[in-house]
């Protein structure tokens, strides 16, 4: 008997309308955190995030995967619970209001609505019956006539649909949340649990994952990444869960002909396509179809969708240029294919290279951006939507690559190099970024091209002016044509040397070096003018160095070249802190895409999708769907009593009563001789 | 009595000369909009195109001003695609383009008109002047035309930088924006009718008046109003009905909740007298709810089934849509109280103003703030 009524008690909290607006608002509030924390990264980012001793509290808690854990599942669970829970109970009540007319409602109960009204009836009881029901069904009302002593009933009745829109939208949603849970991870849960499936380390070969981590074909729900080289083929997803993966075997190959990579002019994608070829693995017959973004593709229950793309091992050439003063190879031929990780040899003995990306083209804005605006801020920003105020000169800068090199102690430099030499401040020069931590931003040298588009002459005179073995002769040269025929000896010995330890400054250090010489010896008041020296030292030995490379150059640089040695100084002394023993150029590529496809089966979706349309139509019937019940008691004794009553309380009740009492009122009141036969009232 | 009896006849039966001639100019348009550019379209687009028809007739036959807002739009719209003769160089060149009815003009025009309705409205309330009010209604008419009318023409600009540009203006948060102070402008005009008063005016139009500052803001410090193509995922019909059902839900939740802040006024005393009866401010505030959770709960699965085609999954968690979902929930939880005996009055109209919060911050909050598939709109 206790247990019973605890049992009832549980019922009825479960199934109350405070129960349901707890719980949506405890839903809403469990979402939030989801959102706040970014979900499903690698748990190594966690781990920085946190440190050490909170990243296992969170992950205890399921907080890298919100939707996934738990606890939101049960609060998902309770909302089930308890939508199911109201709509029993709501069902036998609701049902029998939406069948019954009420015809039975005594006098009294009707002069207690909180819409009643009472007037004169001028005709007959029979008469005022047939206009009654004349008019309620003109209204749309279905009524019902219930006869008593002295007076009879009619009571009617519209949009009892409302009710059923109730059981639409509640259904729907229990629907679409047992929908969503058979297409999110919980089969999967089970069968981790059930079935021994353990997850695994991502990098790894896909022949090496262990069959325990590998799924059959009988799994009836996955979501996971196919991913295909250009003529290559796969027959597995890889299915990221928590740290790890799984591998989902698929009852089909899929090869990738071709990636079709389209951008619009100011560089933004355009079009993601893939042809690909499906082959049964059973049957052997294949189909050849193009996938696009927008435009999936269902075969064998799985639906394909186009996810991502990526590079499929693009074949590199590049050249290395060395940065030692003295290389026993000065360049270099490499062959290399996009993710490669290669020890290198030569002059970066020691060293790894692991190509990260290559990029077949880079679209950038070339404008001047600090050039005044025409117009005033207003004037800009009318006229048509196409025309940017700000200016902008989108171009293609040409192909870019991007890898690290890693030292023996396992330290790695991050290196992105383009192609082509890029036009800046009037000048060419080809962009090589370093930076020591993924999460900086490159620092770009600039290395001055040559007359004949290359940097083969910088990397030359490179290795004149920072080759200690040289410094000797140079300063020797720079001092006889600084300063004239007729020094004395001593000066020029002076200068000489002055020039000797500028050019071994800068070799260890660069301009850096210099500076700090500078602070270090010299008075403040000074220190511009020696600057001024030592810039003059080095300018004057690049040249000497450069007429050492160009026995045939004319006595004085000419603007161009004046402006070469400048620049090459300047990247000389940013070369000091680049970090690498080389400079990799890339000479040439074959690219090679790879798509990323995504293979879904969702056994949930047809449930989610009819849930969804019964929660249209529910919630709609629900919120515009009126029901009205109107009664109307017409006594033998010349009165009649007009009663309404709505599931809902709101202003359009207010009016229908007033307009129904009115029309009523006007219509029973007509004396029987002024109208004999009234004719219905014309629209 | 007859009177009565018509207003509630049989729809059709209720229409007049004008609804007729009204319907037939739109189904002229839209037939000849798809005779012109069918090829610009495929089966989904002429479907919604030809759906957009009887929803179109349908408000026009239930709220008649709507017609004649409707043929202005059109109009407006219409004599500037004539004075741009497919070369967009005029936008600059010919003053009416360029001062009035290209489409970044006609949006400055609207943002100015919303700015002064604004404060018509505001005049109208404080010093009790009947005049201002009407006022501020006649502008806001003719903000939500130029509104209307610049995205038209916006969309022909954008065919006119390139066919493969071309694309309809609901795809990124400049376009919405706009969007969404031209529907919470209407739907504030419906309301103003349907409840006969203009009283509610000045706290609707402040709303919409701080969407038009974001634009502004973000017009002249981002340069959001260069029109951009359409990166692959946006290139679908889906967008076409996702996007301006999601924003017939966040202008009717902003209306909701500027009518519980009215709705809280009134109830402390405050411009009483000037002020809606509570009953009357409830009402329109159900009823906008009401009307912006139905959208929003279409809206929202639209967005899934466009996800499940774009993204592979109809659900995952994406801030946008967790946000989007905590936004349903608020409502639905709304809609649930005032069910409640006893939890009506003051508690429904506080609710509605966080909801405001709410709704804001899934509207541009997750772009500000979390990142996501739904990156299209970042600031
Ligand atoms: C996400 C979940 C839910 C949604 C979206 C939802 C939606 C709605 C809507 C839109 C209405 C109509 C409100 C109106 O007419 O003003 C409604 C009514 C109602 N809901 Fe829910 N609901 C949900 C969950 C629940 C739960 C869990 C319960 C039960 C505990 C419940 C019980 C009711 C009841 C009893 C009504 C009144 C029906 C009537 O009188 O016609 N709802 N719901």
């Amino acid at each position: 008997m206790r247990h019973r009524s605890t049992a009832r008690t549980l019922y009825e909290l479960l199934s109350s309308m405070r129960f349901a607006i707890s719980l949506l608002s405890i839903l809403a509030i469990a979402s939030v955190i989801g959102t706040v924390l970014k979900q499903n990264e690698p748990y190594n980012n966690y781990l920085n995030q946190f440190g050490p001793f909170w990243f296992p509290v969170f992950e205890k808690l399921g907080l890298y995967a919100v939707y996934n854990s738990v606890w939101f599942l049960v609060i998902l669970g309770f909302l089930v619970i308890s939508t199911t829970a109201c709509i029993l109970r709501q069902a036998k009540p609701m049902v029998r209001d939406m069948q019954s007319y009420r015809e039975h409602a005594r006098e009294a109960s009707l002069a207690q609505f909180q819409h009643h009204a009472r007037f004169p009836i001028g005709q007959t009881s029979a008469a005022s019956q047939t206009r009654i029901l004349d008019y309620l069904q003109r209204q749309g009302f279905r009524s019902r006539v219930n006869p008593r002593e002295g007076a009879v009933l009619i009571a009617a009745r519209q949009g009892s649909w409302t009710r059923i829109g109730y059981f639409l939208a509640h259904g729907a949603i229990v629907l679409i949340c047992i929908g969503g849970l058979l297409d999110g991870n919980l089969p999967l849960k089970l069968q981790m649990l059930l079935g021994d499936k353990r997850i695994t380390n991502g990098n790894q070969l896909i022949s090496d994952i262990p069959e325990s981590s590998r799924l059959g074909l009988d799994n009836w729900s996955f979501r996971g990444n196919v991913f295909i080289p250009e003529g290559k083929s796969a027959r597995q997803a890889v299915l990221n869960v928590q740290d790890g993966v799984l591998l989902q075997d698929l009852p089909f190959a899929v090869s990738l002909r071709k990636f079709h990579l389209e951008h619009y002019s100011t560089g933004m994608p355009k079009r993601f396509a893939s042809d690909i070829v499906v082959t049964d693995l059973r049957s052997g017959q294949s189909f050849e179809k193009t996938i696009e973004v927008n435009k999936p593709f269902e075969v064998a229950g799985i639906t394909l969708y186009q996810a991502s793309f990526e590079d499929g091992g693009s074949h590199l050439t590049l050249r290395s240029h060395a940065l030692a003063p003295q290389p026993q190879e000065a360049t270099r031929h490499l062959k290399v294919d996009v993710g490669d990780s290669l020890a290198l040899q030569g002059e970066a003995q020691g060293y790894t290279l692991e190509l990260g990306s290559f990029r077949p083209f880079n679209i950038e804005n070339m404008a001047d951006e600090t050039a005044p605006a025409e117009g005033s801020a207003l004037e800009r920003h009318l006229g048509s939507g196409a025309r940017s105020s700000a200016r902008k000169d989108m171009q293609n800068v040409g192909p870019s690559i991007q890898y690290k090199l890693r030292d023996n102690a396992g330290q790695a430099r991050e290196y992105m190099n383009y192609m082509q030499p890029i036009e800046q401040d009037g000048a060419r020069y080809f962009l090589a970024g370093m930076r020591t931590d993924p999460a900086l931003p490159f620092r770009y040298m600039r290395i001055p091209v040559d007359a004949n588009n290359t940097p083969d002459s910088w990397f030359a005179l490179r290795r004149t002016l920072l080759d200690p073995a040289r410094h000797t002769e140079l300063a020797r040269r720079f001092s006889l044509v600084a300063l004239g025929p007729d020094t004395s000896d001593t000066m020029r010995a002076r200068m000489q040397e002055t020039a000797l330890k500028t050019l071994d400054l800068f070799a260890r250090g660069g301009f850096e070096a210099l500076g700090k010489f500078i602070e270090s010896t010299i008075p403040a008041a000074e220190r511009d003018k020696a600057a001024d020296i030592f810039l003059k030292i080095l300018e004057g030995s690049a040249w000497e160095a450069w007429r050492l490379q160009h026995p045939d150059a004319p006595k004085t640089p000419d603007a161009t070249l004046d402006r070469f040695l400048r620049d090459s100084l300047n990247s000389m002394s940013d070369s000091l802190h680049y970090g690498a023993p080389v400079y990799l150029q890339l000479d040439g590529f074959e690219e090679v895409r790879a798509t990323v496809l995504q293979a879904t089966r969702s056994p949930g979706k047809p449930l989610v999708y009819l849930g969804s349309l019964l929660l249209v139509l529910g919630v709609f019937a629900m919120l515009y769907v009126r029901e009205r019940r109107l009664f109307v008691l017409v006594k033998d004794q010349g009165e009649a009593l007009l009663a309404l009553s709505s599931n809902r309380k709101s202003m359009d009740v207010d009016q229908d009563f007033a307009r129904h009492r009115d029309a009523l009122a006007q219509l029973l009141d007509a004396r029987p001789a002024a109208s004999p036969n009234p004719a219905p009232p014309q629209a | 009595m007859d009177m009565t009896h018509t207003e509630h006849a049989p729809l059709l039966r209720r229409l007049r000369a004008g609804d007729w001639i009204y319907t037939l100019a739109l189904a002229g348009g839209a037939l000849y909009a798809l005779g012109q550019y069918r090829q610009f379209m495929d089966t989904y687009e002429q479907a919604i195109l030809l759906l957009t028809l009887p929803a179109f007739a349908l408000m026009g036959w239930q709220w008649k001003p709507f017609r004649i807002y409707l043929a202005a739009c059109a109009g407006v719209a219409l004599a500037s695609i004539q004075l741009y003769q497919g070369d967009l160089a005029r936008a600059e060149q010919v003053f009416f383009l360029k001062y009035l009815i290209s489409s970044q003009t006609a949006i400055m025009w609207m943002s100015a008109l919303f700015f002064i309705a604004t404060g018509a409205y505001l005049l109208g309330l404080l010093a009790r002047s009947d005049f201002a009010e009407r006022t501020g209604s006649v502008l806001t008419w003719c903000a939500c035309t130029m509104g209307i009318a610049g995205l038209l023409v916006r969309w022909y600009e954008s065919y006119l930088i390139g066919t493969d540009v071309g694309h309809i203006p609901v795809s990124n948060l400049y376009e919405v924006f706009v969007l969404f102070s031209i529907i919470t402008g209407l739907l504030y005009l419906y309301y103003e009718e349907r409840y006969a008063t203009r009283r509610m005016g000045a706290f609707v139009l402040l709303v919409i008046s701080a969407a038009v500052s974001f634009l502004l803001w973000y017009t002249f410090s981002r340069d959001a109003q260069e029109i951009q193509p359409l990166i692959p995922a946006l290139q679908s019909y889906w967008m076409k009905v996702h996007v301006p059902a999601n924003f017939i839900g966040y202008g009717a939740f902003a209306l909701a909740a500027m009518i519980g802040v009215a709705d809280l006024l009134a109830r402390k005393g405050i411009l009483a007298g000037r002020l809606p009866a509570p009953e009357v401010l409830d009402d329109v505030m159900y009823k906008a709810i009401a009307i912006g959770f139905a959208f929003f709960t279409i809206a929202t699965i639209l967005g899934a089934l466009w996800a499940a085609e774009a993204w592979g999954t109809y659900w995952q968690w994406d801030p946008k849509e967790t946000w989007a979902f905590i936004v349903w929930l608020n409502y639905a939880a709304w809609l649930h109280i005032r069910l409640t005996k006893g939890l009506r009055g003051a508690m429904l109209a506080w609710w509605a103003v966080i909801g405001l919060l709410v709704t804001a911050f899934a509207f541009v909050g997750v772009n500000m703030f979390l990142s996501g598939l739904h990156s299209y709109g970042s600031l």
